[in-house]
């Protein structure tokens, strides 16, 4: 895939425009903190540490990712990564956030398979899966605070909607998407 | 199955992953069914300790197909598995992105780009509350989930520190 239409990922200044290599390692340590899901580490190192985006291009770019088809913090390294530098970027950060899983699950597999044992394993799990959940529960009241600070408009209802609709409900994802986006993307359409 | 198992392996799960929408955990039941029903690549057990190891090891968990192609194919089966379920989507995410930021001040663009950040909003909020239905089965493990949202809401501390904690808590037998 050339690069050559010009490609102008999104105006944004030099200064904070990562390079390739910062690029990899970036998603490199996003991946390896990432127990219990890498969304928490992407945005506290994209947002919080690098100044890469503010927290509303974040809440933009990941929304994206996670309406297309796939793993959302994957799809994420490759809209993240070709903003910032075409394709070479999608590749780079892509690798970063991939490469080293993949040496520790297969490292992991292998022990396995000889030993077995995954009791230890698992509990110590349990407590890291239980310390991820609050970290999860964390950025998420993060990201949905520049929407509740507007003021009070159709935003906060429709992420309260299609919580209940997931959460408690317990309707099919699909569902939900085909429910609601049309929705909320009329209701932003017209106040514009 | 007289197909060769990588084809039958990147077959299902690049088709799987492209109707993924919702990530790994969504995914997750049609793998089940694949694997142990469908397929009979690995027994129940195996592909809930492929589950365990994916859920222990960093990083998407996603990576449980590696560990079923490994088991399925070896080493080649892990790639293929790994590519397959990736692949299809980050092309399509990658094409999807940049005819996106060339509409960047497109009228259309801007209204479903804030049109789905609150839809999206909930969905994680979702997750983080379906997880903490199943992770916080006990009073400590429930404290533990709430100190850690207050200090990683409120400090700079690498949360790190606390996964570590929670992790010995876990290998005491608390949990």
């Amino acid at each position: 895939m050339s690069d050559s239409t010009g490609s102008s990922p999104v105006a944004i200044p030099a200064s904070t425009r990562p390079s390739l290599s910062e690029l990899f390692r970036a998603f490199v340590v996003v991946s390896i903190s990432g127990f219990g899901g890498a969304l928490p580490w992407a945005r506290r190192m994209i947002v919080e540490q690098k100044h890469w985006m503010t927290a509303d291009e974040f809440n933009e770019a990941f929304a994206l990712s996670q309406f297309l088809p796939g793993p959302n913090v994957v799809n994420f390294s490759v809209v993240f990564g070709s903003r910032f530098a075409g394709a070479s970027g999608a590749a780079v950060a892509l690798a970063g956030l991939m490469g080293p899983p993949l040496i520790i699950v297969m490292v992991l597999a292998i022990l396995y398979a000889r030993f077995g044992d995954i009791e230890t394993l698992s509990r110590i799990l349990a407590g890291i899966t239980a310390a991820a959940t609050g970290l999860l529960i964390a950025v998420v009241a993060k990201m949905a605070a520049p929407l509740f600070r507007k003021r009070w408009d159709w935003m906060p209802l429709i992420a309260i909607a299609a919580f209940i609709g997931v959460a408690i409900m317990q309707w099919p994802l699909p569902y939900i998407f085909a429910g609601l986006a049309p929705v909320s993307v009329a209701l932003a359409w017209m106040k514009r | 199955m007289n197909d060769s198992p990588l084809l039958a392996l990147f077959g299902y799960f690049a088709l799987l992953s492209l109707f993924a929408v919702g990530g790994a955990n969504a995914a997750i039941p049609e793998m089940h069914r694949i694997s142990v029903e469908v397929m009979h690549w690995m027994t129940d057990r195996q592909f809930a300790d492929s589950f365990a190891i994916a859920q222990v090891s960093p990083g998407p968990n996603i990576i449980i197909v590696t560990l079923i192609g490994y088991h399925v194919a070896g080493f080649a089966g892990a790639a293929v598995a790994t590519a397959a379920m990736c692949g299809p989507t980050c092309i399509l995410a990658f094409l999807v992105t940049r005819t996106w930021d060339r509409f960047k001040e497109a009228r259309w663009r801007i209204a479903i780009q804030s049109g789905l950040v609150p839809v999206s909003l909930g969905l994680i909020g979702a997750s983080a509350f379906v997880l903490a239905r199943t992770a916080d089965h006990n009073a400590i493990a429930a404290i533990i989930t709430a100190v850690t949202a207050l200090v990683a809401y409120a400090t700079r501390i690498n949360p790190l520190w606390i996964f570590a904690v929670g992790g010995l808590i876990g290998l005491t037998g608390w949990l």
